[in-house]
């Protein structure tokens, strides 16, 4: 159900200012979420002034500033840098997307960092996906075969075949289209989200999966695949350039078409 | 949620909305608006049956100041949320989901809600 308010104990707290180092050159100033479990408090928002002279391009540059420099409890996923690796997904500037490939420059005004939104937070920008891997999973993400393969080679497809899952297969799972999603914000427990289902059509259109009844079936439900109501909020935030929106569309189409 | 000690993060009052999220949120409230409106269409034709004296209280009432801007509003909602659907059946097809297309498609949608809304009352008027 559609929870609009923050529960009591995620309700946001001012938190604490660093001002910038004497000397700074240009500076600005990153208002980011905190949370920390061990301390029983409510999160709070902490301001860093950074000198961005000394500083990367990148709004993950400044976080890794920020831990290195002036704080370095401050915690945050990140790894590849380069906008493969999903990891350092969050909130910046109002929009979901990947802090290594988002301009500092590209904000106006104050950097404002949160969370991927509506998520258990374990600690500061680091949200618990257990349930969003879990949703990944349950779509079975393999190629399911039932005839045998070619003896001599693997299973080829044309390469008109293979341009189908091309896009929706350079998904990186970073969970910025599901947690943009309102459907999901107020559904989670039962929509699958946008992420699941562009990966379930990667596999639906797959012309080598020998399952594609089955997979409809699986989403052929009120809630896994119907919540979506094309909000079109995951598309517009891949920080990819992918298209979910478009790709639930065409399962529903499938469906629809299955059915006369 | 996994842990419930675990604080949820942030959502609706952080969130940047784009455009296409502005329209789906209107595109449910004009939904309901013309719900209540036709309930109020429904009265309009009671007091029609009622006789001439109570469809003059129901007229008076719905051309004051108030009255007015609830028919405006739901003249508004009718013509938005019909161009809306149009749309929504466009997306069924599988068509318009370019980012660039549905935010086009977006300012048609809310620039035919306004202008119908503005001819349908200039020539009731």
């Amino acid at each position: 159900m559609a929870e609009f308010r923050l529960p009591p104990n995620s309700r946001i707290r001012k938190g604490k200012h660093f001002p910038a180092p004497a000397g700074a050159g240009k500076t600005k100033r990153f208002a980011v979420y905190r949370y920390d479990p061990d301390s029983g408090e409510n999160p709070r928002i902490d301001t860093y002034e950074v000198d961005l002279d000394s500083c990367g391009p990148m709004v993950l540059d400044a976080l890794i500033k920020i831990k290195n420099e002036i704080d370095p409890t401050l915690t945050f996923r990140r790894s590849c840098r380069e906008g493969i690796c999903g990891s350092c997904a969050m909130n910046i500037d109002g929009g979901n997307t990947l802090a290594c490939t988002r301009a500092i420059d590209a904000v106006k005004g104050d950097v404002r960092i949160y969370p991927l939104p509506h998520m258990p937070v374990v600690k500061d920008l680091v949200p618990d996906l257990t349930n969003f891997y879990a949703q990944y999973a349950s779509i079975k993400p393999w190629l399911q075969t039932r005839t045998p393969p070619p003896p001599d080679r693997e299973r080829l497809q044309s390469k008109d075949d293979q341009e189908l899952i091309n896009e929706p297969a350079a998904c990186i799972l970073c969970a910025c289209c599901s947690t943009s999603c309102p459907s999901y914000w107020w559904n989670s427990d039962r929509y699958l989200g946008p992420a699941a289902l562009l990966a379930a059509y990667r596999w639906l259109v797959d012309s080598r999966d020998e399952a594609t009844g089955e997979r409809l079936d699986q989403l052929e439900d009120p809630f896994r695949l119907y919540r979506c109501h094309t909000i079109m909020n995951c598309t517009q935030t891949c920080p990819k350039e992918l298209n979910p929106a478009k790709a639930i569309a065409e399962t529903k189409k499938m469906l629809a078409e299955r059915r006369h | 949620m996994s842990d419930p000690g675990r604080p949820l993060s942030p959502h609706l009052s952080i969130y940047r909305w784009p455009i296409t999220m502005v329209l789906s949120i209107l595109h449910r409230m004009t939904g309901v608006a013309m719900s209540i409106g036709l309930v109020v269409l429904a009265a309009w034709l009671m007091q029609a049956a009622a006789g001439p004296e109570a469809y003059l209280r129901f007229t008076t009432a719905m051309s004051g100041v108030i009255g007015k801007l609830f028919l405006v509003g739901w003249s508004f909602a009718f013509f938005f949320h019909a161009a809306n659907g149009i749309r929504h059946l466009a997306w069924d097809t599988g068509h318009g989901f370019e980012k660039r297309d549905a935010d086009r498609s977006s300012w048609i949608v809310v620039g035919f809600a306004a202008i119908a809304t503005s001819i349908f009352w200039w020539l009731a008027t």
